[in-house]
């Protein structure tokens, strides 16, 4: 019973997707969509009803389904896990994936390609389950590299642009770069403890303490860089903002709330690992507090409204990595999820916004859309708010946990962290105002055609902007339900848990610290109304953010300009000398040839003369050489 | 037998042989009718055939004469094989010039 459904948790997204690729051009596109959604949301039901068995029962639901591969002391068994950790991920990845399936009827109504697109949709849908479900290392793997190829295919899904095209494959081979990070933290870790089995592993570290402390600390890092490709930190993070080339609803689902969040799942799975490796720890506390700086400064000045909301993800998936430097796991899982509700909600709706304007994302083209738009604009409100960590909105919750922790342990990454938020909450404001506030600015044709979207879109605003707003809940501070449901899968809970004067001073703090950046943005776009400037106007520091500190110019420097340059090398030089070499065998050949065809010319005399002069030397030879 | 050898020698022997030999080896060398180098062919046979027997008689031993039948058997064999080679070509080319017979030519 427990194996059907979860094996009906995993295959519904596949069967959704099998239909749609193989009949979905003979359908109708609702059709199609429809029943994409419905794949999705029976995986959304399955997994409802195994969240609720776990919260009850506490044992998590083992699935064995065959063993893969079998080696000398060494096997790997085709398995999954459903425990709470799991779970928790199944519960929003489906869920925000069914909300974004149905948002996709409506919004990708008018492309010829729309089965196409739910395939991928559903597709990846099924890979992530993979990758949660999985109980062991190379299961999560497949499903990494599912992930990374829907990803790929999704951005490039408009493939009669090359400037997609080429983000697509700029995303797929950054995160190449993190999974061999990723596989050679797996092989090591096979070669540690003969397992890639998580429980397996467990146990072996109770059993066979002291672990070889040298090569534990590479293999995380390695399993951190594969973290760091696929979650966007630095130096691996300059794909995101470029997979804005996708639909907007693939940039909610795939690039805000779930597969960004793999490389957290995937340090929170090993937690028990990690927490042996401090130095790596605290390595991944700078990456992501130095991550979020810079991606929320590069975010202040960006016009594009997706490029906004991409900086911003990277900027709260470095917040994330913070928490799990610290060691404070389930706060990181907190911002996940509080992260998955509000993000996913603003990225669709900008979409909202996009679809309106009939593709314009430039912000400087876009404003008074409040009297238009009321329902995008009042869900976009909420989870403005939410993000920029005003309390009672879920993001204030989780935001504030992370730097509570960050306080207690690293008050230089506190500062930091801090001053990423109040950055969040000035751009955030920024874009707001400057896409909903004061008058239009488009052209009169576009003013013409505003429109409110449909409620097929408008749906799933609504449904994440009201688990923006509760979504805190969850995890309140002192009495935390998350904490306590999580703790079977977290080896050492982060300690403090009353609230003393400190904390309630630090949530001043924070909250000051964001009102004043919503201030300054108002202060800036509703007070002075200023819009900002042309790209060639930009100056000043400005301009270096503007152009993201040229890490893109500096990474095509560094790395792909001296790549070609050895291509170049080995084309022009050692491929031209293999080549001769080669070529001079085969003309020597053919030369020899030639000179010997007149040998035989088709005169049967001469043949017999050469004959018996070859048999007078042979003769010769037999009775005058020296014996 | 021994009386001829003695009377002739056996020296003697050897340089018929190796006479016919040469006869047959220019033969066939300078004739281009395929007949006649044929011929030449069975002349240098026939020059070894006679090597065999004279050495079989010197060192008494009847080996090199059973030898020499064999020789000739298969000599048959070869001969009939060969014309009707020969007659195959005549019908081909209307002539048994081996000049004409080009068509290996590499």
């Amino acid at each position: 019973m427990e194996t059907n459904l979860a094996l009906l948790l995993l295959f519904a997204p596949f069967a959704g997707f099998l239909i749609n690729i193989f009949f979905g051009k003979k359908i109708s596109r609702t059709l199609s969509g429809t029943l994409g959604t419905i794949a999705v949301a029976v995986s959304f039901a399955t997994t409802v009803f195994f969240f609720l068995q776990v919260i009850s029962t506490k044992e998590p639901v083992m699935v064995n389904l065959f063993q893969w591969l079998t080696l000398q002391n060494f096997s790997v068994d085709f398995s999954f896990q459903l425990d709470q950790l799991s779970l928790l991920w199944l519960m929003f990845v489906t869920g925000i994936g069914t909300l974004i399936h149905i948002y996709s009827i409506s919004y990708m109504h008018d492309d010829e390609n729309m089965h196409k697109f739910f395939a991928y949709l559903n597709l990846f849908i099924f890979f992530m389950i993979t990758l949660v479900m999985g109980s062991n290392l190379l299961i999560m793997f497949i499903g990494w590299e599912g992930v990374g190829l829907c990803s790929y295919l999704l951005i490039g899904f408009w493939y009669k642009n090359q400037d997609y095209n080429d983000a697509a494959k700029k995303a797929f081979i950054m995160n190449r770069i993190g999974d061999l990070g990723f596989l050679i933290g797996i092989f090591i870790l096979a070669y540690l403890f003969h397992s890639v089995e998580y429980n397996v592993i467990k146990t072996e570290l109770e059993n066979n303490w002291p672990i070889d402390q040298t090569w534990l600390g590479i293999a995380m890092l390695c399993l951190f860089i594969g973290a760091c490709g696929k979650s966007a930190q630095i130096p691996l993070y300059t794909w995101l903002p470029d997979a804005m080339a996708g639909p907007t609803p693939v940039s909610a689902l795939i690039h805000a709330a779930t597969m960004v969040t793999a490389g957290i799942f995937m340090i929170t799975r090993l937690n028990f690992l990690f927490n042996l490796t401090p130095d790596v720890l605290e390595i991944i506390a700078v990456v992501g507090a130095v991550t979020s700086l810079i991606a929320a400064s590069i975010g202040l000045v960006q016009n594009d409204i997706k490029k906004v909301l991409a900086y911003s993800t990277v900027s709260q998936l470095g917040l994330m990595f913070l928490a799990l430097g610290l060691g404070a796991y389930e706060v990181a899982v907190f911002h996940v999820i509080t992260h998955a509700f509000f993000k996913a909600c603003l990225f669709l709706g900008s979409g909202s916004v996009i679809h309106a304007l009939h593709g314009e994302q430039d912000m400087r083209n876009m404003g008074g859309l409040k009297k238009v738009m009321k329902v995008t604009f009042i869900t976009f409100l909420i989870s403005t708010l939410a993000i920029s960590g005003l309390p009672p909105f879920a993001g204030f919750f989780s935001k504030d946990e992370i730097l509570l922790t960050a306080f207690h342990h690293n008050k230089p990454l506190w500062v930091i962290g801090s001053v990423a938020s109040v950055m969040t909450a000035f751009y955030m404001f920024r874009l707001l105002y400057l896409t909903f506030y004061k008058d239009f600015r488009g052209t009169e044709e576009q003013k013409h055609h505003l429109h409110e979207s449909p409620a097929l879109i408008t749906f799933p605003l609504v449904v994440l902007a009201i688990l923006a707003l509760v979504g805190g809940a969850i995890s309140l501070p002192g009495m935390s339900w998350l904490n306590e449901y999580l703790a079977p899968v977290i080896a050492k809970p982060a300690v403090h848990e009353h609230l003393g004067n400190t904390e309630y001073m630090l949530m001043g703090i924070a909250v000051i610290g964001a009102l004043v950046g919503i201030g300054i943005a108002y202060a800036k776009y509703i007070k002075k109304g200023e819009v900002p400037p042309q790209d060639s106007e930009i100056t000043g520091f400005a301009n270096v953010l503007y152009n993201k500190y040229y890490v893109d110019e500096i990474y095509t420097a560094i790395i792909v300009k001296p790549i070609y340059a050895i291509g170049a090398f080995f084309k022009n030089v050692i491929e031209v000398a293999i080549s001769a070499f080669v070529f001079g065998l085969g003309k020597t050949a053919v030369m020899l040839g030639n000179e010997g065809k007149s040998l035989q010319n088709g005169s049967v005399g001469f043949y017999l003369l050469v004959f018996v002069l070859g048999i007078c030397s042979i003769i010769g030879y037999i009775f005058l050489a020296p014996k | 037998m021994e009386n001829i050898l003695q009377e002739i020698g056996i020296e003697n022997y050897i340089y018929l042989s190796t006479l016919l030999f040469c006869v047959g080896a220019f033969g066939v060398l300078y004739r281009r009718n395929a007949i006649v180098m044929f011929m030449s062919i069975e002349i240098m046979l026939n020059a070894v055939n006679l090597l065999l027997v004279a050495f079989s008689t010197y060192h008494q031993d009847a080996a090199g004469q059973v030898f020499v039948f064999f020789s000739m058997a298969v000599a048959a064999a070869e001969v009939a094989v060969g014309l009707a080679i020969l007659v195959a070509v005549y019908r081909n080319l209307n002539g048994i010039d081996i000049d004409n017979l080009k068509n290996l030519k590499g």
